[in-house]
């Protein structure tokens, strides 16, 4: 064995606990990031759910305005809590489309009279089609989309208040 | 109180790894100087080493029996007890509880260090006394170190004012007899590789390299290897029937975490003996002997210290992370300098031919670091990728497609090995040996190919490999005299049959199984496989600290079959509030059925996963076979060594 390939070991256990070291130091990101993001919109065409609403479809997206599409349920009570916010945002000019997971008419229509209606047209989605599309695993869930159609930010879980400020900023910052 | 005494013995103990440190390191140095060696003083020194490391091991286990009284006692003044434990656990789960979590894992892991270390300094007579001594030194300086961390970062002793009035109680999935017996078994394999690791620290440090010496640590590292294998072993069917995903290895990073040491410590297994054999491979020997234990502390690292996402992360805590770090820069970076100053003084062993019994262990070691190499970089991949800001996991995918075909190789060199002579073979003569093997291969390769139809390339040839193997592991014994054959080459012999067993049921559990998910009504019977399987209804159980509901499935295997039943459950603990799944299974001689219990649905529908896993349990049978082979050999070198030196004795 050569004088300097004996050194490789020890180079290779140096190289290894300067790996773990900066793996510790390093604040753990745990976030799970979507693999949707930077993507465009799948193809749908979703009929409406309550008479008073549009429902949605593909081309109602890519107009030039960046819009948020939401994931909800009447069934489901973190959309109950994330209501007040999803009014808030609407009041800061956000638009914000809905779809509708596994749903009725009727109970929707009471859901929206309970707590605020922040929607601009809801899709009937009675299958999960276009969550499975999306890629979303729950309700709620809100994707931001921009003004091309493409897929920003994948928000999984209700919308809290402090998170209401960063998203009224991300929307307006995107053309 | 006992609190109090554990915590002293645990002091006593680390005082007393300093003081064996330092008598060893003086007496080594000074039998090292011809002025000083033959002086009382340096007899003294040496003599008192022994015993020191006696006493300190007892101490260890005086203070890991003590945190198990205490366990049992339920004494909730004492933090850990109040945060792992809960007064209406079962007594074995309060027993288990004492290593269940970081500061009681980590005492055992020095009670067994310890332990080993008193066990070398009472029962070693194979080894030069210098060696021998600074062996125990480098032991001490070892235990040191994990004392320092205990102590200092993880007193598992520590009291709570004002003690609650019940603990948090045990993960759920912990309480299952498996978690009794595969922590302790696994340590006991660890952390009896810091042994070898000290033998060769010893012997770079008394430049004491050869025959006798690996004969004097083969033993050690054997008992450490049939240790892993069995925790080993025991760890996957813990996981394969308590998770109830059906499957026995996830390489999960603390599955690959002691999967490494186990492939270290195989391939130093086989170094070893040729380095006693045949005086060869003495460098390499002494670096296995380094990389083997260096796994076991990464292992320890990985698991403690969070830095990976795994369900074995106790402690997420970056200052005890920093701790085993700095633990594992010293020891493993020490030793590694110390190979590289010392191992040119090392002389050359003996050369041999390539094709040799020798040639085939070389192959065995590259082969085997090959697969220790992709596993560990499969492991701390994702810490790499995470710097360049791409976040992944490694899995399955990886490693069965980069170790696989590796491992394949592996078990052909595996086959041949043993039927090649020492130091030079001629190749026409060992084809010879193999050609029924080989054939063995071929017609099953042939069979299965055209019975099955259309299953994958790496379990048809894992099958027709492990018929192979089968037959050329037995084929040592041909024409041979049972009776005189020694005990380690049967030891040997089982082990790769154990093997090939275990790779036959991991490639018929690849290739066969069946799984169904359905919504299942009740009376509606469901197919898997060749059973039958209908839901006859749910009920609600009671256990000691769970309620669960109960389903009763019976089972019936073609039309004609007797009935029977299984009872899989959906558990709910309320100390932590978890549910669990336990999955029932029946085994048969060709196979195990594997079901599990589901959620309802709204029209009383419950979701049942079914599996068919023909011969499924080969894998652990196999298993237990490679530990049985491993116990013979041990046991075999060790009647022999003792004859030997009976022998040796009487001539003298």
């Amino acid at each position: 064995m050569s004088a300097r390939l004996i050194w490789i070991p020890f180079a290779v256990a140096l190289g290894l606990l300067a790996l773990a070291a900066w793996g510790l130091y390093q604040p753990a990101d745990r976030t799970v990031r979507s693999a949707l993001v930077g993507q465009t919109l799948p193809a749908f065409d979703l009929p409406p759910i309550v008479p008073s609403k549009p429902g949605l479809a593909t081309a109602q997206f890519a107009t030039g305005k960046p819009r948020l599409l939401n994931i909800f349920a009447s069934w489901c009570i973190p959309c109950v809590a994330e209501a007040p916010q999803l009014l808030r945002l609407k009041q800061a000019g956000v638009v914000i489309d809905a779809v509708a997971i596994r749903d009725t008419p009727a109970a929707i229509a009471d859901f929206l009279a309970r707590n605020g209606d922040p929607y601009a047209a809801i899709g009937d989605d009675k299958t999960s089609s276009l969550q499975l599309a999306l890629g979303s695993s729950g309700v709620p869930e809100t994707f931001v989309i921009d003004g091309r159609g493409r897929i920003v930010q994948q928000h999984v879980g209700d919308i809290r208040e402090d998170e209401v400020p960063g998203l009224i900023a991300l929307v307006r910052g995107l053309k | 109180m006992i609190a109090e005494a554990g915590l002293a013995a645990l002091w006593f103990a680390a005082a007393l790894a300093a003081l064996q440190l330092l008598l060893a390191a003086m007496g080594v140095w000074r039998s090292a100087k011809p002025a000083l060696a033959e002086a009382s003083m340096t007899e003294d020194l040496m003599r008192a080493v022994r015993p020191v490391a006696v006493v300190q091991g007892v101490l260890a286990l005086v203070a890991m029996l003590l945190l198990i009284v205490l366990f049992v006692r339920s004494d909730m003044s004492v933090l850990l007890v109040a945060e792992n434990s809960h007064s209406a656990k079962p007594l074995m789960y309060k027993i288990a509880g004492a290593w269940g979590n970081h500061e009681g894992s980590m005492l055992l892991w020095v009670t067994i260090l310890g332990v080993a270390g008193a066990a070398v300094a009472l029962l070693e007579r194979g080894l030069a006394r210098p060696t021998l001594i600074a062996t125990l030194g480098a032991q001490a300086a070892i235990a040191l170190g994990f004392y320092a961390f205990l102590l200092f970062s993880s007193n598992p002793f520590a009291r709570i004012d004002p003690a609650p009035a019940d603990g948090n109680g045990l993960n759920p999935l912990l309480q299952d007899p498996g978690l009794a017996f595969h922590p302790p078994t696994l340590y006991i394999g660890y952390v009896g590789i810091s042994i070898a690791f000290s033998f060769a620290v010893g012997a770079m440090v008394t430049r004491d390299v050869g025959p006798a010496f690996a004969r004097a640590m083969r033993p050690w590292v054997l008992a450490a290897w049939i240790f892993l294998t069995l925790g080993i072993t025991a760890g996957s069917y813990w996981a394969y029937y308590e998770l109830g995903w059906g499957g026995w290895w996830f390489w999960d990073p603390v599955e690959n975490a002691s999967l490494m040491p186990w492939l270290a410590a195989t391939a130093l297994l086989h170094s070893v003996t040729v380095l006693a054999t045949r005086d060869g491979l003495r460098a390499w020997t002494l670096m296995l002997a380094v990389v083997a234990f260096s796994m076991s502390m990464i292992g320890t690292f990985l698991v403690r210290s969070g830095i990976l996402t795994s369900v074995h992360a106790f402690a997420v805590d970056p200052t005890r992370g920093s701790f085993i770090l700095a633990l594992l820069a010293i020891y493993i970076g020490g030793a590694l300098l110390l190979f590289a100053l010392r191992v040119g003084t090392v002389r050359a062993g003996t050369t041999f031919d390539f094709v040799s019994r020798e040639g085939a262990l070389v192959a065995n070691n590259l082969l085997l670091t090959v697969i220790l190499g992709v596993v560990l970089i499969g492991t701390l991949y994702p810490i790499v990728a995470a710097g360049f800001g791409t976040q992944l996991s490694v899995g399955p995918p990886f490693f069965d497609k980069a170790a696989g075909p590796v491992a394949l190789v592996l078990i052909a060199v595996m086959a041949v090995g043993p039927l090649l002579r020492w130091r030079r073979d001629s190749a026409q003569a060992a084809i010879a040996r193999v050609t029924i093997p080989i054939a063995v291969t071929g017609v099953v390769l042939i069979v299965v190919a055209a019975t099955t139809g259309g299953i994958a390339l790496l379990p048809l040839l894992g099958l027709a490999l492990s018929a192979g193997l089968a037959a050329a592991s037995v084929a040592p014994l041909w024409k041979r005299n049972l009776r005189r054959t020694p005990l380690f080459t049967y030891g040997m012999v089982i082990a790769h049959l154990g093997i090939a067993v275990s790779l036959a049921g991991m490639a018929s559990d690849t290739a066969f199984t069946q799984a169904t998910l359905v919504a299942a009504r009740v009376g509606e019977p469901q197919r898997v496989g060749p059973y039958l399987v209908t839901l006859d209804g749910v009920k609600p159980v009671i256990g000691p600290n769970w309620s669960a509901i109960e389903a009763r499935l019976s089972a019936r295997r073609g039309n004609d079959g007797g009935v029977f039943y299984l009872r899989p459950q959906s558990r709910f603990f309320s100390n932590p509030v978890t549910v669990t799944s336990e999955s029932a299974i029946a085994t048969r001689w060709d196979g195990q059925l594997y079901t599990v219990l589901g959620e309802p649905d709204a029209q009383g529908r419950w979701q049942l996963r079914l599996w068919w896993k023909p011969f499924v349990t080969l894998i652990w049978l196999g298993g237990a076979l490679v530990a049985l082979g491993g116990a013979l050999s041990l046991i075999g070198r060790l009647t022999r060594g003792r004859r030997e030196r009976g022998r040796g004795e009487a001539y003298a």
